[in-house]
């Protein structure tokens, strides 16, 4: 059963978001993806400073097998993608609500057409698919 | 068990190299090139300096750690592993052929080109197309081009908003990625649960953007498409034209014919039904056969008579066509091997291909499914493949379709295709292809249902597997994240 | 039935097996309007004997001429092992190494091949092949547009130097994208492409530039002025090369201060017969750095279970098969079989038989060139180094002297007036090692007397 922490918001496509202290965001991929996607390999982060409306594909992940896009829940502009990841993919893998954080944002406010869900919502949306 | 060869890991040529050693008698008369400093290499390549015999010795004993058609049965769904005859490879090799310069003059090219000639006309017949160009040096390359015509086509009727490519959820992923190289938008489209396009899907997406739809019929889940008539008046009346991934063209050789099914556009792959080499992933031939719309859009040179006469013809004879693909002429020594295989099978030939294809995957499902493995499409006949799903035994069993391909390694079998097409769980896509003998069959069935009974007793035997080959399962993950891809001489 | 091995008994006991009464009834999900019974465009079937008949006397019309072409594609002496080994059915018949442990051979071939070309041009990382020199350098283009991510342009400079078809072949196949390749003035005098040309884009947003050496014409550009404005400019550069040169000439990885971005070619001179233009093996290097932007097929070298070394395919991520439509490229097969050919030339001749190839390339079109241009109404178009190709200018059309000397045994050069019409009545003419002195001479005497006898009438 994969981990689902209660205090964070998620997406169908299977990102989560962490709201900061300071209003600004943080996303990553759910404990589910990761374990979907198997030993990732390569992860692509945006660069600070790039604009993203909701629903753009701001990163990459990948494993061997398999490639996917991050979409950004949100519109906003980059803060930060994980330098991290660049070396240490693996960091996902180990640790995808921690270390594993793939970039932070300034939202805009620009919610998209996309639903966010709370985390029973999101375990009944695995479990469905599952 | 029957294996390969070679068992032991063979060291990189480069670590054979000793400095100093050559295989002299390949060498030209030394002669001095004047060349200045300043356009010079400074230091000599790092190539590997071995004997003859050791390049010999090497790479015969890497041959030997291959499978291939020639030492097993392949039964690689999609890629139609058939015997390459001996004759088209040794007829390809004349040494007029191997040495004939592809900007020499046609008149000293006229046997060749008969032949190249004889070859558009033949696949003009088996297909129903009104027209043929050779030039595309691989199925994906000749999906571009397909893709491409269409998007002339659209052009040439000022019709410019056309710019959506149909491909249903099952499609080869070449064609969705063809689709954005020719910078068309992709919309995908469902498969219903019996294996055939929803048409009410295909209804929610035709517009005045459509340009066309790429299908591969039979589809890539084995089964034939049934309502492929509807398909085609739907999307014609759309305006838009309909494209044949000509990937499974096998399995209705001679039969049925893309022309007469309504495709606008198809691409054959000739080293898939006409038997040309693989070669270990390569040279294919995506050669394009267009209906009457497309005619003026075929991709250059193509070979044309003026009567007793051939010559190419190219941008002047056809001003609208899309252009160029290859440096000369696409891959003329594959096609002169498509071209023997054809001539040799004849008309008769042809049929016999579809009918012993689709008999021997219908034989091995049938068999397969008394043994106890579950096919995909239960309800469907096979066509020249058909798919088994291993979903039972990976729930059951703990062992997955990835444990059976490399324990059916063990057994001398190369494995069929694995985990495509992507919307059947845990699946094999099994293609025996028409020159494999019922017992080879039987023999593969006998196999597949050992190595379930493996699972049941030694999962964990299984799931290592394969235990006899020169290499155990190799490291994926460090293949990728430590990336060595080249060898470096030391210090280097 | 041709290689169909069913007995009338086999048939029998599969169709009971499958439970149907003929074969034809295992087509009948298909629509009856759709079949056909036969194929009347399709001769009737011939015997091997028969085809191999056929197939020999087509190919005695077309005679083995004596051959002065390049332009793209060289005629080199390929080692009797070459072919001898690579057509063994378990390479010849193997496909894409998709299960690594039963095609550690096909593998181990790539990642050798990779070695070599990335040896040879200098660079990092090499995929394990293209389908040929000129969509290489359009799968070229459309990976700088990927890599460069600072530019927004998508334009890439490409001079006239660079071979006409390949530049068409480049337009064709990235124009869906959205690519703009604007071509570069050359010099009429040095046959090389104006420095001074890019003056005009100093500043400007341009993704990259092409640069061919040497250049169609056989001239030697000069690569590290080109390179160096290329960097200057945030320009990424693209070389195209022939690997035969490179045993000589500076690799495109130690161009200008900094080296190419990206390089490819045409590997065929490498052990790949003329044969009428095809199969050949484009081939693709860079630096490691823009490997995930690559196209192709990479092998590479890991570890097994037990930590014994082996290959497998690396970076599929970036393929169709499972990027489909957000892939590198829609390339999905390889030229495994030429790929394997150009590996067997390369180990057969080492650093030093490379060089002398390419050395006796040099003096052997040094030799041509001397030759014919001591006859009346022939000079050589361009000063200046060059490799194995040169152009000529002559005093009256090329096209029917051409199919003069084909009707005498020689393939007498490529007539370049419909791709560079300034020139005039021009050819581009080659000699590799595999031209004696002798052949040079028959060529010579040829031309003589077809100009002289011209001029007479």
């Amino acid at each position: 059963m994969s981990k689902i922490p209660g205090d964070l918001r998620y997406t169908k496509s299977h990102e989560w978001l962490r709201t900061l202290p300071d209003g600004s965001i943080e996303i990553g991929i759910s404990d589910h993806a990761q374990a979907a996607l198997g030993d990732l390999v390569f992860v692509e982060v945006p660069e600070a400073g790039r604009t993203l409306s909701a629903g753009d594909a701001c990163a990459v992940v990948e494993s061997v097998k398999a490639a996917s896009d991050v979409y950004s829940p949100v519109g906003g502009e980059v803060i930060a993608g994980n330098d991290q990841l660049a070396t240490k993919p693996e960091l996902i893998n180990a640790d995808p609500y921690g270390q594993g954080w793939i970039l932070r944002m300034r939202p805009t406010g620009d919610r998209g057409g996309a639903e966010l869900l709370d985390a029973t919502a999101y375990a009944a949306e695995v479990a469905a698919a599952g | 068990m029957s294996n390969t060869i070679v068992k032991q890991p063979e060291p990189l040529i480069f670590e054979l190299s000793r400095s100093g050693r050559a295989a002299t008698a390949q060498y030209p008369p030394a002669a001095t090139a004047e060349i200045p400093a300043q356009f010079r290499r400074r230091s000599r390549p790092a190539l590997p300096e071995v004997s003859e015999l050791q390049a010999v010795r090497h790479y015969t004993r890497l041959s030997q750690m291959n499978f291939s058609i020639d030492t097993q049965f392949y039964p690689l769904g999609s890629c139609t592993m058939k015997y390459n005859p001996k004759a088209c490879n040794s007829l390809a090799m004349l040494p007029e052929f191997l040495g004939r310069h592809p900007l020499s003059p046609a008149s000293t090219g006229q046997g060749f080109m008969a032949c190249m000639f004889e070859l558009q006309e033949m696949l003009k017949a088996v297909t129903g197309m009104a027209g043929v160009s050779l030039t595309p040096m691989a199925g994906a390359q000749g999906e571009f081009t397909g893709v491409a015509m269409i998007r002339a086509y659209h052009r040439a009727r000022g019709d410019l908003a056309r710019n959506e490519i149909i491909v249903p959820d099952a499609a080869h992923g070449t064609n969705p990625a063809t689709a954005t190289m020719c910078g068309m938008k992709i919309r995908e489209i469902a498969t219903l649960p019996d294996g055939d396009v929803d048409l009410a899907a295909l209804d929610a997406v035709l517009s005045s953007a459509t340009a066309g739809i790429m299908l591969t019929n039979p589809c890539t889940l084995g089964v034939f498409e049934r309502r492929i008539v509807e398909v085609e008046r739907r999307v014609h009346a759309a305006g838009g034209l309909l494209y044949y991934d000509g990937a499974n063209l096998n399995a209705i050789l001679g039969k049925v014919l893309p022309g007469v099914m309504g495709f606008d556009v198809i691409h054959m792959n000739l080293h898939k039904t006409f038997s040309t080499p693989h070669g270990g992933g390569g040279p294919g031939s995506g050669a394009v056969g267009v209906g009457k719309r497309l005619l003026p859009y075929l991709p250059v040179p193509i070979v044309g008579r003026d009567g007793e006469r051939y010559r190419w013809l190219d941008e002047r004879d056809l001003p609208e066509s899309i252009g160029r693909l290859s440096g000369f002429m696409g891959n003329a020594g594959v096609l002169l091997r498509a071209y023997v295989y054809m001539r040799i099978l004849g008309a008769d030939g042809m049929e016999r291909v579809a009918e012993f294809s689709t008999l021997n995957a219908n034989y091995l499902m049938t068999r397969l499914r008394e043994a106890g493995f579950d096919a995909a499409y239960p309800g469907r006949r096979a066509s020249h493949e058909f798919i088994i799903t291993l979903r039972r035994q990976a729930h059951e069993l703990g062992v997955n379709t990835m444990d059976f391909a490399k324990r059916l390694l063990d057994y001398g079998y190369h494995a069929p295709t694995t985990y495509f097409p992507l919307l059947v769980p845990e699946c094999l896509l099994i293609e025996p292809t028409e020159t494999e003998t019922r017992e080879e069959l039987d023999g593969f069935v006998d196999a597949m249902t050992a190595i379930r009974h493996e699972a049941e007793t030694d999962a964990a035997m299984v799931k290592s597997a394969p235990h006899t080959l020169p290499v155990r399962r190799l490291d994926d993950v460090r293949a990728a994240k430590q990336l060595d891809v080249a060898w470096k001489p030391a210090g280097a | 039935m041709p290689y169909i091995p069913h007995t009338s008994e086999d048939v029998r006991a599969m169709l009971d097996r499958i439970g149907v009464k003929a074969i034809d009834d295992l087509f009948d999900e298909i629509p009856k309007a759709l079949r056909v019974d036969s194929l009347p465009g399709v001769p009737a079937a011939l015997s091997e004997m028969e085809v191999a008949r056929l197939v020999a006397m087509r190919a005695a019309t077309d005679g083995r001429p004596l051959n002065f072409i390049g332009a793209g594609a060289y005629e080199h002496h390929i080692p009797a092992p070459v072919w001898a080994l690579t057509t063994r059915g378990e390479i010849y018949s193997a496909y894409t190494p998709y299960q690594a442990e039963a095609s550690q051979g096909t593998l181990q071939i790539m990642y050798e091949f990779q070695s070599m070309i990335a040896g040879l041009t200098a660079m990092d990382v090499s995929n394990a092949s293209l389908y040929d020199g000129a969509s290489a350098l359009a799968e070229a283009c459309l990976m700088a547009v990927r890599a460069h991510r600072r530019s927004k342009s998508a334009r890439i400079l490409v001079p006239t130097t660079v071979n006409p078809t390949w530049r068409r072949v480049a337009s064709v196949i990235t124009e869906g994208q959205g690519l703009v390749l604007e071509e570069l003035p050359y010099s009429t005098d040095q046959g090389t492409t104006i420095p001074q040309a890019l003056a005009r884009y100093d500043g400007q947003d341009i993704t990259a530039l092409v640069i061919q050496q040497p250049n169609f014409f056989g001239q030697l550009e000069d690569v590290d002025a080109l390179s160096r404005w290329a960097r200057a400019n945030g320009t990424l550069i693209i070389a195209v090369v022939n690997p035969v040169s490179l045993a000589l000439l500076a690799p495109p990885g130690e161009w200008g201060d900094a080296g190419a971005d990206i390089a490819c070619g045409e590997a065929q001179p490498l052990g790949v017969p003329l044969s009428s233009g095809g199969p050949y093996v484009g081939f693709m290097t860079t630096r490691t750095e823009h490997v995930r932007q690559m196209p192709g097929r990479i092998a590479g070298r890991t570890v097994d279970l037990d930590g014994k070394p082996g290959f497998t395919l690396t970076l599929q991520a970036r393929e169709q098969h499972i990027r489909r439509g957000k892939a590198t490229s829609n390339i999905c097969t390889n030229q495994g079989l030429l790929m394997t050919a150009a590996t067997i030339h390369l180990a057969l001749l080492g650093p030093v038989g490379l060089e002398r190839v390419a050395s006796a390339c040099v003096a052997r079109t040094r030799e041509l060139v001397s030759a014919l241009c001591g006859i009346p109404g022939v000079r050589a178009a361009f000063a200046g180094p060059r490799f194995h190709e040169a152009v000529l200018l002559l005093d009256r059309p090329a096209a029917p002297l051409l199919e003069s000397l084909a009707a005498e045994g020689i393939i007498g050069g490529y007539d370049l007036s419909r791709n560079f019409p300034e020139l005039g009545p021009a050819l581009l003419i080659c000699a590799t090692e595999t031209r004696t002195t002798e052949d040079i001479a028959t060529y010579a005497r040829a031309l003589d007397r077809l100009l002289g006898r011209a001029v007479a009438a």
